[in-house]
């Protein structure tokens, strides 16, 4: 009963606790404290609008300048006022799709061994050293990617696909491999990634309840396929949440990318040859940009960037949610 | 006896992989520290910490400017991302399930997902643009935003962490509801808020992509607010796509100190979580 109340929240118990309050006359610093607050929260809302009106504005002249060809065009070029986004948007998605084919079956392996397998001792170090993988600065992922990933791909993973693998025919490593890469760019920005898809799927995976697993190992299943069907079924919308989430973080992340994608606005089957994405293009261009037409269509990248990531969000955060306020039996 | 005699066999070769996916996801961390204590260990001089940047070709100089710049864009962003954070925070966790507190929270969401480097053309557009200049302050606004969706919802768990009865308590001994939340809820969450602002503080402090219109960079000791000012991240980029070996030296320097810091930030963060945890015991 107690608890019924107390859960009530806001609406039921306090409602009286403030009228009893205000007889008090304690009125003055309640409205005081309530607009503060309430002026803070608003203005989240408002510094979104304030961002996505100014980056329309300023993207207006160059989207309507170019129409559909700004997402459809190869043709950046800045002399001639022609502006396509097109390679830079293949490479935005063509990159975040290789990161997730690399994060998601390791995140999903690392989150399966921390919730299900591990001993206790072992399941804060090795979290925190995979937690620790957001902590890092992009910056420095870059860095590092220039002077050590680059050369090590270009060096022995490119000629094990190649040779070992006779893969030099295939369309996907075809052509010289100079080093900076689509590839690249697709292995750094799953490392990046990791972390938060397997901290999500960590968290899924806890929540899947006891009965469930229970169930299973009493039907005779072996451990790994009481994971497999009865625990990870159960979390799935949960983990796909997860990998889209990942798929936000890469889709928006620019530094580690420009450093080593190659910065060329060409579309090539190649994973070797170098390309451009969206934020490169912008973190490349932007202080660069001399006309104002050159300005607005980097806006406009911006703009669609801007788009992309909201969408892929929104469907992240529908699916976590589904996981969350699913049946619980 | 055989199907059995696989599964089994499936199930220890299954269960052997997630430990194998857990070493190679531990894997690239070792790698990342290990470079930066190889490469940059031996360019870490006190000179380091207190010489400005030299052109190429002098030994020595390090980045004392940029040090104290990000320093400089941290406390910014910190003054303007943690009342705003805490204060929505505040918010949310008391109207829980009212539209504009689910929409807030919603849309602190979305901004928290916005790439940092729109965040960056945003800030350019509206402080850099009009002005004429590039500035500290405009950087130090542009990470200020992005700490702000981090703060306020660990704000909003932290107090909703805080038991009920407390609340009830204070309100019953007559306690207006201001100083029920400044005092009570506020200081009984504290730990946690502090966690939450530690780590928001630690996910900026090595962000590039929103300055490098905003705070842009500089060559020259600089505190002034509405003067370009040099950053750790942004002195890293731009001596890694250098061409200058002793540049790359100075650049793994920089990102030993900027990682340093970042872990300091982020240990401490999580002494705080330990605190916190440890007094909800009761």
């Amino acid at each position: 009963m107690g608890d019924a109340i107390a859960s009530s929240g806001t609406s039921g118990g306090f409602a009286r606790g403030r009228r009893v309050a205000s007889l008090a006359g304690a009125a003055p610093g309640d409205r005081v404290y309530r607009v503060v607050i309430t002026a803070f929260a608003l203005m989240i809302p408002a510094l979104l609008l304030l961002i996505a009106v100014a980056i329309g504005v300023a993207a207006w002249p160059a989207l309507s300048a170019a129409g559909l060809s700004f997402i459809t065009s190869s043709e950046w070029n800045v002399q001639a006022g022609k502006f396509g986004a097109a390679p830079a948007i293949y490479g935005t998605l063509v990159s975040s799709f290789i990161a997730l084919v690399l994060a998601t079956p390791l995140a999903l392996g690392v989150a399966i061994f921390l919730s299900e397998i591990a001993p206790k001792w072992l399941r804060q170090p090795v979290a925190f050293l995979v937690d620790l993988l957001a902590a890092i600065p992009s910056v420095v992922y870059g860095l590092w990617g220039i002077f050590f990933l680059v050369p090590m791909l270009r060096d022995h993973v490119v000629p094990f696909f190649r040779d070992t693998l006779h893969l030099g025919n295939t369309p996907l490593f075809s052509g010289p491999a100079y080093g900076p890469s689509m590839l690249a760019a697709g292995v750094i920005l799953a490392i990046m990634a990791l972390p938060y898809i397997s901290a999500v799927t960590r968290e899924v995976l806890i929540a899947v309840p006891r009965s469930q697993r229970d169930a299973a190992l009493a039907l005779g299943a072996t451990k790994w396929e009481m994971i497999w069907d009865a625990v990870i079924p159960y979390a799935r919308s949960g983990i796909i949440g997860g990998v889209i989430l990942g798929l936000g973080r890469a889709l928006g992340e620019t530094m580690a990318v420009t450093m080593v994608i190659g910065n060329r606005p060409e579309i090539s089957a190649s994973l070797l040859a170098p390309g451009y994405t969206m934020a490169s293009l912008i973190a490349n261009e932007f202080t660069e940009a001399t006309s104002d037409l050159h300005l607005s269509a980097l806006m406009a990248v911006g703009a669609v960037l801007f788009v992309i990531t909201l969408i892929v969000n929104g469907m992240a955060r529908w699916l976590v949610w589904r996981v969350a306020s699913g049946p619980k039996s | 006896m055989s199907a059995l005699r696989r599964r089994k066999a499936g199930n220890v070769f299954m269960l052997g992989l997630t430990y194998v996916a857990a070493v190679l996801a531990t894997l690239p961390l070792l790698f990342i520290l290990f470079h930066l204590l190889q490469k940059g260990a031996s360019t870490l001089t006190p000179d380091f910490f207190t010489n400005m940047p030299r052109p190429v070709g002098e030994a020595g100089g390090g980045m004392s400017n940029a040090i104290v710049g990000t320093l400089i864009l941290i406390a910014i962003a910190a003054a303007i991302g943690l009342p705003v954070g805490i204060g929505a925070g505040l918010y949310l966790a008391e109207k829980r399930g009212g539209a504009l507190a689910m929409t807030v929270r919603y849309l602190s969401d979305v901004l928290n997902g916005l790439p940092s480097i729109v965040l960056g053309i945003f800030a350019w557009q509206f402080l850099v643009r009009p002005f004429g200049n590039f500035s500290a302050l405009a950087g130090g606004i542009a990470l200020g935003a992005m700490m702000i969706p981090l703060v306020t919802r660990t704000t909003e768990e932290m107090i909703r962490l805080v038991p009920n009865s407390l609340r009830e308590a204070a309100l019953a001994l007559g306690y207006p509801r201001w100083r029920t939340s400044m005092s009570v809820i506020l200081r009984t969450a504290l730990p946690g808020i502090v966690t939450g602002a530690l780590v928001a503080v630690a996910r900026i402090a090595g962000e590039t992509a929103p300055l490098l219109f905003t705070a842009f960079g500089n060559q020259f000791w600089s505190t002034t607010l509405d003067e370009p000012i040099a950053a750790l991240p942004l002195q890293i980029f731009a001596y890694a796509i250098s061409p200058y070996d002793e540049w790359h030296k100075q650049a793994w320097a920089g990102a030993l100190v900027l990682i340093v810091i970042v872990l300091i930030i982020s240990l401490a963060a999580r002494h705080a979580t330990r605190a916190r945890f440890g007094s909800a015991a009761d």
